[in-house]
Parts: C-alpha cells; sequence; structure tokens
C-alpha cells in the first residue's frame, strides 16, 4: 500500500473560501507596503556604500568594548556586532568623503590590533556609493525584466487573465517577503535580492502547475462551473504542490540551518517565499483569473484554431 | 509501449560517462605546486625553462611530483606544503629576478583525466579566498592629460607659423588660446586645422580677446579614453605578473572600469599599494666614449660604474652604460603603435612625443647622430634597458620611428612596454571584496554539508512516499547533480557560494518534476488504467507541466545572470544550468530507469508508486 496525503474523494471548495483568501492578501500586501514606505529596508552595504570588516578573534569577542575601542579611535558611527560565532565580529562603516576605502579597511584594522594583536581578518567588503546605487537600480530592473518576461510567456502559453492572475500571486509573494525584512529590519543584501528574484520564478512555476490543470480541465469538461473546475484542480494537484514544496523547503531548510551566516538570508528570504508562494499558488492566483472572467470558450476557441490551422 | 529504443539507452548512457568523467576531478582534491612565470608578458614559455626548472630542483634535491609547461608557465606539483615553500625558495634564486615564482594549488586528478580537458570547477574568491578590486578610470583626468599634450603641441605649431597669439591655456579639457584680433585667430584656425584633423575648434570674444577653443572630437575623445583603459590594463597586468599571483584576472569591465581578482592574496596592503604605483620611462643617451672602452664595461659591471654614468642591463643580459643626464622622461610619449619601415620595410615602432618632448627630440638629436640612444623602462626601483638603438639622422616633428625589431611581434610587445610604463590616467578603488582562506575552505564545508543534508533529507523522504518510483527519483536527482557538476567543470563558470546555494535549490526544485510525474501515474491508476498505460500517460502529460514551469524559472534565472554581478551571477549560472539538466534527467533518464524496471514485464499489475 502506499502512502499518501491527500487521497480526497470530493474536490475541496477552495474557490468558497476566495473572497477571504484574497482579503487576507490584500492585507498582507497593503501591510507590506505600509511597512516599506514607512520604515523601508535596512540595505546592506552592497546597496548603500560603505566597508564591511569581519574579523576573527582567538576567543570570543567582546562587541561592547570593541565598539567602544573604536568610537574612541574616531570611528563612532561604525556599527559592531557578533557574526555567527561568538569569536566573529562584524563591523559595519558608512562612506566615508574624502577617505578612499583602500585606507579606511586597513586603518580600522590597525586600531583594532592595537586593542588585540591575535585579531585576524577574515572578509573586508567595501563598496563605493555610485556601484551601491548601479547595484540597487540593476536590481529593480532584474525584478521589473523577470516579471514582464513571466507575464509574457503566460499569456503567450496560457491567457492574459491567467498571466494577470499569476503575477498578482507572485507580486503578493514578493511583497510579503519584503515587508517582513522591512518588519524586522533585518539586512538585505544582494544575496537576498538574488533569493527574491529566485521565488519569483519559484512561485509562479507553482502556480503554472495548477493553471496548467486548470486549463487541461476547461478542455475536457462541458460544465461551465468555473469555480468547480478550478476547484478540481486544484483539488487534483494539491498533493504535487505540498510535496514539491515540502521537498524544496527541506533543502532549503538545511541551508538555513547547516549552510553558515553567509547564506542564513538568503535561505531564510527563500523558506519565508515557499510557504507564502505555495499559500498564493492555491489561494490566490485562481481567483483574480476567475474574476477577471475566464470562462471556457477562452480555451475552446483557442483549441479550434490550432487544430484549424493544422488541417 | 514502455521501451526506449536500444539508441536511446546507448546515448544515455554516453551521457552520463562522460558527465561522470567530468565531474571525477573534483573529488581528487589539489596538490601544492609552485607556477613559474616570465616577469615580462613578451618573454615566451619555452621547452627551455621547463628544463631549467626541473634542473634546479633536482639540485636543491627536490623531487617534484610533476612538471607541466602551458603558454603562461612551467609547473611542478610537489609533495606537500612545506617542499612547496623550500621549491619556491630554490627556484627564485635559481632563475633570478626576471621570473615570478607563485606558490599555487593545481587539481590532483590524474594525468589522463586532465588531458581529455577535465578539470575542477572554477572556485569563485568566496571559496578559495583572495581579493577582488573593481577599479575606475577616471576618464576626465585621462582627457585632461590629452589636452595638456596638445597645449604644448598647438604652441609649437603656432610658433612655426609665426602665429602671434596673447595666451595659451588649459581649461579642464580644453586648450583655450586668445589673440588680439580676428585675422590672428583665423590663421591660427588654418594652421591647427591642418596640423590636427582630430581637434574642434570654437570661435568666441570676451571684450576686446577674440578666444579659439580646442577640445577634441567626439570620436578622438573615445579613442583617447580607450587608449587610456587598455594601457591601464597593461600596466596592471605587469604589476600583478610581479605581485606572484599564480591566477590573476584583469578585465575590463564596461567602458571605463578594470576588475582584478587576485586569489590567495591575503596581504591586500601590499596589492594596493603595487596596483596604485607609478612607473616611468627615460630616454637618456649611452655612454659611448667608455662603451667602445672594453675595461671600462669590465670595471662597471664588477662594480666600479664610472662618473657620470649609470650601468644598467639590455633584456638579452649584455650591460649597457648610460650617461646620468635624463633626455626625456615618459611623461612626453602620447603613443607607441608597431608599424614597418618605410623604406627597409622591417618592424618598427612609432612613438609619438608631445610638443615640447619633439622639440627636446629634435636637438639631441641633431647633436648625437652615429650615437646610441637607450629607452629606459623603470619600475620598483628597478630599471631595464628596452632598447638602445642607433641614431641615424636628426627627428623632428616628434614621430620617433625605433627599428632593430627582430619581428612584427616584437615591434608590437614593445610598443606595448612603451605604452604600459605608467598608467594614463588614474584609478580609483570602488568596489573591494577580501575573503580569508580560511574562510573560503569553511563556505565551501558548509555548502557542501548542507546540499548533502538536504540531498539527505529528501532521499529518505521520497523513498518512503513513493518507494520504488521515489528511489528512481532519487537517482535521476543524483544524476542532476553529476550533470551539473559536469557542465560547471567543462564550461569553467566560476562556482561561487550563492553558487552552491544555487546547486542545492535546483536540486530542491528538480524533485518536482518527478513528484509531478509519480502523481499522475497515480491518478491514472486511481481512474483505473492499467499500470503500464497509467506509466505511459503520466510521462507523456506532465511534460508540458514540467516545461511551462521551469520556463518560467529560467526567465528569472537568465535575467538575473544579465543584471546580476559577482555571487550573484554564479548564482544565476548555476540556476540556469540546473533548469536544463533536470528536465534531461527528471524526465529522460528517470523515464529509463521506469522503464527498464517496468516495461519489459508482460502482465504488469502492480507499480511501486
Amino acid at each position: 500500500m502506499s502512502l499518501e496525503l491527500f487521497h480526497l474523494k470530493r474536490d475541496i471548495p477552495f474557490m468558497r473560501f476566495a473572497r477571504s483568501t484574497i482579503f487576507f492578501s490584500v492585507a498582507f500586501i497593503v501591510a507590506s507596503i505600509v511597512l516599506l514606505a514607512t520604515k523601508g529596508l535596512n540595505l546592506g552595504v552592497d546597496f548603500t556604500g560603505g566597508t564591511v570588516l569581519e574579523i576573527g578573534y582567538p576567543a570570543a569577542a567582546n562587541v561592547a568594548g570593541v565598539r567602544e575601542h573604536l568610537a574612541k579611535h574616531g570611528y563612532a558611527d561604525a556599527q559592531v556586532q557578533n557574526f555567527g560565532a561568538a569569536t566573529e565580529v562584524l563591523v559595519r562603516l558608512p562612506v566615508k568623503a574624502g577617505v578612499t576605502s583602500a585606507q579606511l579597511s586597513e586603518k580600522v584594522l590597525v586600531v583594532l590590533r592595537q586593542a588585540d594583536a591575535k585579531v585576524q581578518l577574515r572578509r573586508v567588503e567595501f563598496v563605493g556609493p555610485q556601484v551601491g546605487k548601479e547595484l540597487f537600480e540593476d536590481g529593480a530592473l532584474a525584478l521589473v525584466v523577470v516579471s514582464i518576461g513571466i507575464m509574457l510567456y503566460l499569456a503567450l502559453r496560457f491567457e492574459w487573465r491567467f498571466a494577470v492572475g499569476a503575477m498578482f500571486a507572485t507580486a503578493h509573494d514578493i511583497f510579503i517577503v519584503l515587508g517582513v525584512w522591512s518588519l524586522f529590519q533585518w539586512e538585505f543584501s544582494l544575496t537576498v535580492l538574488a533569493a527574491v528574484l529566485a521565488i519569483l520564478g519559484y512561485s509562479v512555476n507553482d502556480t503554472v502547475v495548477v493553471f496548467d490543470r486548470i486549463r487541461e480541465n476547461f478542455r475536457k469538461t462541458r460544465s461551465n462551473n468555473v469555480a468547480a473546475i478550478m476547484d478540481n484542480a486544484k483539488t487534483a494537484t494539491l498533493s504535487r504542490t505540498v510535496i514539491t514544496s515540502g521537498s524544496t523547503l527541506l533543502m532549503v531548510l538545511a541551508m538555513l540551518f547547516f549552510g553558515g551566516e553567509v547564506l542564513h538570508g538568503f535561505a531564510l528570504a527563500l523558506t519565508i517565499g515557499i510557504v507564502v508562494g505555495t499559500y498564493s499558488s492555491v489561494l490566490v492566483a485562481s481567483p483574480i483569473t476567475m474574476w477577471l472572467g475566464v470562462s471556457r470558450e477562452d480555451f475552446i476557441k483557442v483549441d479550434k484554431t490550432e487544430s484549424g490551422a493544422v488541417v | 509501449m514502455n521501451r526506449y529504443p536500444l539508441w536511446k539507452y546507448i546515448l544515455i548512457g554516453i551521457t552520463l560517462v562522460v558527465s561522470f568523467l567530468y565531474t571525477l576531478p573534483n573529488f581528487f582534491g589539489e596538490v601544492p605546486a609552485v607556477q613559474v612565470t616570465p616577469v615580462r608578458t613578451t618573454e615566451k614559455v619555452t621547452a627551455d625553462l621547463m628544463q631549467r626548472v626541473e634542473s634546479a630542483l633536482k639540485t636543491a634535491q627536490i623531487a617534484p611530483k610533476g612538471v607541466s609547461m602551458d603558454p603562461r608557465g612551467v609547473k611542478a606539483r610537489l609533495a606537500d606544503a612545506d617542499t612547496q615553500i623550500k621549491a619556491k625558495d630554490a627556484l627564485q634564486a635559481a632563475l633570478g629576478p626576471g621570473y615570478t615564482v607563485a606558490l599555487n594549488l593545481l587539481p590532483a586528478s590524474p594525468e589522463w583525466l586532465s588531458s581529455i580537458g577535465a578539470l575542477p570547477m572554477y572556485l569563485g574568491l568566496d571559496l578559495r579566498g583572495g581579493v577582488h578590486f573593481l577599479l575606475q578610470v577616471d576618464m576626465p583626468k585621462a582627457l585632461e592629460k590629452a589636452a595638456e599634450r596638445y597645449q604644448g603641441d598647438l604652441r609649437t605649431v603656432l610658433r612655426e607659423k609665426k602665429v602671434r597669439y596673447g595666451g595659451l591655456n588649459r581649461e579642464g579639457d580644453k586648450v583655450v588660446i586668445k589673440f588680439r584680433d580676428a585675422a590672428q585667430r583665423d590663421e591660427a584656425r588654418k594652421a591647427i586645422e591642418a596640423a590636427y584633423a582630430e581637434l574642434t575648434l570654437e570661435d568666441s570674444q570676451s571684450g576686446a580677446e577674440f578666444i579659439l577653443s580646442a577640445t577634441l572630437k567626439k570620436q578622438a575623445q573615445v579613442k583617447t579614453q580607450e587608449s587610456a583603459l587598455q594601457q591601464n590594463l597593461l600596466t596592471l597586468r605587469n604589476r600583478v605578473n610581479e605581485l606572484g599571483v599564480a591566477e590573476p584576472v584583469i578585465q575590463q569591465q564596461g567602458a571605463d572600469r578594470v576588475v582584478v581578482q587576485l586569489p590567495g592574496v591575503q596581504d591586500t596592503a601590499k596589492a594596493k599599494e603595487i596596483l596604485g604605483r607609478t612607473a616611468t620611462l627615460e630616454i637618456r643617451m649611452v655612454d659611448e666614449e667608455r662603451m667602445t672602452n672594453p675595461s671600462d664595461v669590465q670595471a662597471a659591471v664588477s662594480g666600479q660604474v664610472p662618473f657620470g654614468a649609470e650601468l644598467y642591463y639590455e633584456r638579452d643580459g649584455r650591460p649597457v652604460l648610460v650617461k646620468k643626464n635624463v633626455v626625456l622622461t615618459g611623461e612626453y610619449i602620447t603613443d607607441a603603435q608597431p608599424g614597418f619601415d618605410n623604406q627597409s620595410n622591417q618592424a618598427a615602432v612609432h612613438v609619438n612625443l608631445d610638443g615640447r618632448g619633439a622639440r627636446i627630440f629634435k636637438n639631441v638629436t641633431r647633436e648625437n647622430v652615429g650615437k646610441r640612444m637607450a629607452i629606459l623602462l623603470i619600475e620598483k626601483g628597478k630599471t631595464e634597458v628596452v632598447t638602445a638603438p642607433v641614431i641615424r639622422e636628426e627627428i623632428g616633428g616628434g614621430r620617433v620611428q625605433i627599428t632593430g625589431m627582430d619581428s612584427p611581434q616584437e615591434a608590437s610587445d614593445v610598443s606595448l612596454l612603451l605604452r604600459a610604463g605608467a598608467l594614463a590616467a588614474p584609478m580609483e578603488i570602488i568596489e573591494e571584496r577580501t575573503v580569508g582562506p580560511s574562510l573560503g575552505a569553511e563556505n565551501i564545508q558548509t555548502g557542501v554539508n548542507s546540499t548533502l543534508i538536504g540531498f539527505a533529507l529528501i532521499t529518505v523522504f521520497m523513498v518512503i512516499y513513493y518507494q520504488l518510483f521515489g528511489l528512481i527519483s532519487v537517482l535521476a536527482l543524483a544524476v542532476n547533480m553529476f550533470l551539473l557538476m559536469a557542465l560547471l567543470s567543462m564550461m569553467q563558470a566560476t562556482l561561487t557560494l550563492p553558487g552552491i546555494a544555487g546547486i542545492a535549490l535546483t536540486l530542491g526544485m528538480a524533485i518536482d518534476a518527478n513528484v509531478i510525474i509519480a502523481e499522475r501515474i497515480r491518478e491514472e491508476i486511481r481512474n483505473g488504467n492499467s499500470p503500464q498505460a497509467a506509466i505511459f500517460a503520466g510521462y507523456d502529460r506532465a511534460w508540458d507541466t514540467i516545461l511551462d514551469s521551469n520556463i518560467t524559472t529560467l526567465i528569472a534565472g537568465v535575467a538575473l545572470f544579465w543584471l546580476g554581478s559577482g555571487p550573484v551571477r554564479g548564482f544565476a549560472v548555476v540556476l540556469c544550468l540546473g533548469i536544463l539538466t533536470s528536465m534531461f534527467s527528471a524526465v529522460t533518464v528517470s523515464r529509463a530507469m521506469s522503464n527498464l524496471t517496468y516495461g519489459r514485464a508482460k502482465r504488469l499489475t502492480k507499480v511501486s508508486i
């Protein structure tokens, strides 16, 4: 006997809850936008420019002491925090006019070595303000390009209503991830941006599988009850949706817990994105498509012209 | 119905064998090695150098595990890190300052793997440790420097044509000449236009002064900036060569930026110092009186350099006594290009001097016909005679031709050297990423570990949930991992930590295709289809869905590659490749396995799914 999580005799009436699921989603999106507008993102050094030094101490580091020591030597604006382990310290410095990066990181290291000669420089990242701005612009552009590309592909392969529904669901995922990042003021770095873009692809991927089944159902049945057709498609794919998300999540969680500090933000963004993305592909994308007025005829017509062309 | 034709199995088999072969080098690890490269980029690596390396190691009683040669240098593999350092010291002492001896790590895979081009994946700096710099070339400064040269040139032209002017100054990248009346200005315009077609001239008037301002035409500006960037690249390459870095990357990025990556370099302060250094070029007269006297040369070589002269060596090692007096410095050189001598058709280097340089050069050559003139390159306190040609006649006009080159190749090398002496325009570091070697190794460890843990978790889940089909899916996933690693190794794409994360993520996502197929097969069975028909329909119908869902992720990956930079780009590469390999492995390879398992059964009543 095989193991089955979802052996369902009857379709789950997802669409009956459409109003409330969409209401929640819109509320989350609005909350995220408000957060982004008021608190904003805690942009990392990749985007703002500045210097980050990762310093290794032979024993557990005294963060407050390091902070004080730096402040005494003219680096009052340095942010000091533990990074991963107790022996690791991350020092963040904003861009200073007139001081080039090349000098800044070395000067700070000299100051730190005065307090403890055994400190080890593990990593330096310096990004000039111009480069930071470009990375930010490129990132934003990438988001827009990916969204348009996916919309176009879905509009071609399916129908424009599906494209809009999928994009809405995906925007919902992205906004929630960004909203969470804003709420907790976690550092938004280049790798987190990469994760956000991967979520974009992943979430649409999930939605497409559901849509694919909806399209197949439209072609198969004679019923014009769109809600029932969609419920049947979602129930049929529910098992796949949950298992795929689950296995991807296993991978991402392994990364989150064992992947070290550098991948932490990346894995965390993906974790949130996968959970939210699974929810949105089932409960957010199709109601939008239905309300936009998708019907069986949209696909039957396509079929006729297609076969006509072949004959 | 669930059978593949034989050729399909063979094709899949070949793919698997090839991908396994190319993945193999990644498991052998690396051995310590030393790498010997000539300091001068113009010097070719020959078998002779390889022999010298071998004999030097023999004298030092070090037995290398293998010595190999490629166009960049000679590499010797060694037993351990201690011998590596010993070998480095021994080689540096034996070969002298003309060669850079750098510590390096080489793949430990057997020779035959390397010979079919199977190399381990190319690790990014975040995994192997090292420095990454992004340098911005100050282009306005490059144009100002050009304007400075034209300032002198224009002065010479006006003087030669006897045009009177009130003042000649540089304002930014513009040369402004003042005149008392319009007629003189027109005359000047004519003279300048005839001599320098690359300048745009503009008239204006302020009070009683008639002004003519000269700027470089757009095209010439672009050319100036391009050559400034090329010169800086070359200068950087020469300098990095001296740093003794095994595999440096020095590349142009965009119109005005340079990326420098120095794997394994820890002393960033020293690296920055050397990258920012300026080299100079000098032209001096050879001390002919003393050169004709062999005993003077002998004395100089043994340490007694005569008064008023200095001893330097030519590139072939011959000593040259040069006068202390500097005739010209590199600042006067505006350009150097390889070409041919009009009369003899010999390879030559054409050097352009600016106005002042031209005047000095004319006077010096007039007074020294028949004597030798030495061109010296001074860098890091070391001076070398690039060439010491004989002056045949007075040279005016600032266009100098250096003949006596062996080949067009040498002419182009020397002209590069002449241009490469100094930075054409100042550069500023606008991005720096340094990763310590221990952190790099830790990054590899954590990245690989988390991927393996994730893989193990998925395996357990899939086998419990889908039983035999789960096992097939996991095997297909393992094949996917090999394919991906093989592709990354073949392409030598840079693997970064986000790239490893990308491998993990694509593996997590790749299982999706198999889940879609498995669920479809279960559904078909539930609908009352026979097991064979269910397997067939499962694969058949799932294909469309898999394609659609993967293409959207591919779009995201391509955009990320296009707009991303550095480590993120590494992620994008892996994401895109992973999607492609997963479509092959999850559909074709897993199907082949199910076909082999179930396809031959005549009466299949049960599928383990």
